[in-house]
């Protein structure tokens, strides 16, 4: 993984240095609430419902051993004893005391951590696959791309006070486990004219109040210019974004307004500018990048062997052949395998950790996956590199300490905002909703056979728990300062991205599970075969799904 | 007389009348007039008369309005070299910011705030960027370092 120099270092350390100067400024009265606002979200730092809550920056989802402990510790001596796992793949402390808070930043500079541009009107930490160096279908590795980006945006002069929030997505494999077509920019890897590696570039699409699917504006740009060509957008978007209505202010509002065309021209326009200028990436950088992520050292392994061992301990043990089978995936190396660490047992909040699960996940990375792990945007982990023969120790252990519920990629496995029992902005609690429904659908062979499904709840709007984009959505909304509940059938992320439409009038908390039930029914009925439910429901549409719902 | 922070130092202002864009591009003595930018406007019509502005003005009507950061980039790489300046409602805490895109004058409301301010222009001492003050990206310079 990336691994810092004295210029980065340098840079996180003054940043921590000038937080710490702007929070006592604040806590004397020298700096109004409003002037401390942008300064403590480019932070990381929200005042939440009960307290601050801090978020944490996992550049493209990927950690150290070294570092979790250190978030372990943080999580003890800063906060509860546990933390979140975002839906861009960051880390979230629930109740820091603000007056700390410097110095927890400081204690991140010093594993080469940070929350630099984690929230405000900034471009934010980018995101990219969770599977990305070990994919089976991938082209390129991302990370070498998602770091140099990270750098690029790293307190950027011109774009620290855009007119919103922004967000970068980079995707190199065949699947697209990024979900680049919801984000402001998506790039997706893809052979250049000659051989070399190039992007194609798509812009506008976004989540929240109005959900819009990424156009693409360019087809194959080459790697050298991909940061001139950053540059050129953000430009656009800085000097043309609306700044006068919150709701309108996403590029995707811009590019809509403008139309593709016209945007893509008013890009070009500014591209050409500073194309080939000093900002060009030089072979040299993007070999520098690279030599970060190259593969681990990995054995020589007699993969037949292996699979017969694997075979003889799944006969032996249905328990860890069924794990085997939903929470591990092939990985591009014979004789591996890579593991998913579901953070979605029954009775605990999605994507939550305790600072003990933290410490042993640290310990199991460095004992079995080379020292890294990965976050990853559906709220679980990655031990990324596993030898085969040594699966069952690991699920062993994961399985003590309830960390390997065999639910990946499954009903169970929803995705799910902190809601209204941390978060301010919240309309509803969607942590509740969660559990009701994991507790409800307990029967496992029931959820396999409903195949691959994808959940998503957000509390309110703004879309963290990105319910547009889930098979299943569920969204809190407000009714006359009632918490309510609305569902929507039909999103996707990936290559095929859709968005969701809107079922009917909303729930109220206590019906989801019983709501949930019959849509869930309703698919079995029509499914044709094996059939998974988006593909149901893109053939047979909403209707079925209204009738029975609310006939 | 405005007091101000010039080139990293505090000095009292002396500068020419301050006309808005329309004004300016309109004054038959704009040679020696001041153009004031507010955000929104198209700098296309000031990029022509480039070499014959004296002083520009970019206002910030409130801080969290970035528009003006890209006016000074643009201005910068359009071959401006005359002074920039910062008024309005930027805070401080912007002016690593500001002056990395090419802002080298600072006129706060409160002028009290001058002495305080010019600390936060040492903020930061190392960027991954390229800038107006430091033309090549980071990337370009630990290259050479090696
Ligand atoms: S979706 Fe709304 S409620 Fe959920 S975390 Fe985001 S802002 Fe908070």
């Amino acid at each position: 993984m990336y691994v810092y120099d004295e210029y980065d270092q340098k840079i996180v350390d003054e940043r921590v240095a000038q937080f710490r100067d702007q929070t006592r400024r604040f806590l004397d009265g020298d700096l109004s609430e409003a002037e401390f606002l942008p300064l403590r979200l480019q932070n990381g730092l929200y005042v939440q419902r009960l307290a601050p809550m801090l978020r944490v920056a996992v550049p493209y989802g990927l950690m150290s051993s070294r570092q979790l402990r250190k978030i372990a510790q943080l999580s003890r001596d800063y906060d509860k004893g546990y933390v979140h796992i975002s839906t861009r793949q960051n880390i979230q402390f629930n109740w820091p005391e603000l007056a700390e808070v410097p110095e927890l930043l400081a204690e991140l500079a010093s594993v080469q951590m940070h929350a630099i541009q984690t929230s405000g009107n900034c471009i934010r930490n980018t995101t990219t696959d969770q599977y990305a160096g070990v994919a089976v279908d991938e082209l390129e590795d991302p990370r070498p791309w998602c770091e140099i980006i990270r750098q690029w945006s790293t307190l950027h002069p011109e774009f620290a006070f855009l007119p919103r929030k922004f967000k970068i997505a980079v995707c190199g494999s065949e699947e697209d486990r990024a979900a680049i077509y919801a984000h402001d920019i998506g790039l997706e890897l893809v052979t250049g004219e000659n051989g070399d590696t190039a992007f194609r570039v798509l812009v506008g699409g976004g989540l929240g109040r109005t959900p819009v699917i990424g156009t693409e504006i360019c087809a194959r740009l080459q790697s050298r210019h991909l940061l001139t060509y950053l540059e050129a957008i953000l430009r656009v978007y800085n000097q043309h974004g609306r700044r006068d209505n919150k709701y309108k202010a996403r590029i995707k509002i811009l590019v809509k307004a403008m139309g593709a065309d016209a945007f893509r021209e008013a890009v070009a326009q500014e591209w050409s500018r500073i194309k080939d200028g000093p900002g060009t990436l030089t072979g040299a950088e993007i070999e520098r990048a690279r030599s970060f992520f190259t593969a681990p050292e990995y054995r020589e392994i007699d993969a037949a062997g292996a699979d017969s061992e694997l075979q003889a301990r799944s006969a032996a043990d249905p328990l860890f052949a069924n794990w085997l089978k939903r929470n591990t995936v092939a990985h591009r190396v014979p004789g591996y395998q890579i593991v998913n660490v579901s953070l979605k047992a029954t009775g605990f909040a999605p994507g939550d950790i305790s600072d003990s699960q933290l410490e042993l996940v640290a310990d199991l990375a460095e004992q079995y996956s080379f020292g890294e792990l990965r976050t990853t945007h559906q709220q679980n982990l990655v031990l990324a590199d596993v030898e085969q023969g040594q699966l069952y120790s690991l699920w062993q252990q994961l399985q003590a300490a309830g960390l390997a519920t065999p639910n990946i990629g499954y009903l169970t496995d929803m995705i799910c905002c902190p809601g209204g029992d941390f978060c301010s902005l919240a309309n509803a609690k969607s942590i509740p909703v969660a559990e009701a429904i994991q507790a409800r659908f307990d029967d496992m062979d029931y959820v396999y056979d409903l195949g691959p499904l994808d959940l998503n709840i957000s509390g309110c709007m703004n879309a963290c728990g990105h319910h547009h984009i889930g098979h299943i959505g569920i969204l809190g909304v407000d009714k006359k300062g009632q918490e309510f509940f609305q569902v929507s059938l039909g999103g996707n992320q990936g290559k095929d991205a859709s968005i969701g439409k809107i079922l009917g009038p909303s729930f109220r908390q206590e019906d989801m599970p019983d709501v949930m039930e019959k849509l869930l029914s309703t698919f079995v009925k029509l499914r044709e075969g094996e059939e998974t439910f988006i593909d149901t429901y893109r053939r047979v549409g909403i209707e079925p799904f209204k009738e029975y719902v609310y006939g | 007389m405005a007091r101000l922070i010039r080139n990293g130092a505090i000095v009292e202002d002396h500068g020419p009348e301050v006309l808005d864009l329309e004004q300016w591009l309109a004054a038959k003595d704009r040679g020696s007039r001041a153009v004031v930018l507010e955000p929104g406007e198209s700098l296309a019509p000031l990029i022509e008369h480039i070499e014959e502005i004296p002083l520009v003005l970019v206002n910030f009507p409130t801080f969290m309005d970035g528009r003006g950061f890209s006016y000074g980039r643009e201005l910068r790489e359009r071959g401006y070299s005359g002074e920039l300046r910062a008024v309005g409602h930027f805070m401080r805490d912007q002016l690593t910011y500001l002056s990395r895109c090419g802002f080298n004058a600072f006129q706060f409301e409160d002028e009290s705030q001058l002495e305080a301010a010019l600390e936060s222009l040492a903020d930061f001492s190392e960027y991954y960027q390229a800038s107006v003050d430091q033309p090549l990206p980071l990337f370009r310079r630990r290259a050479a370092d090696n």
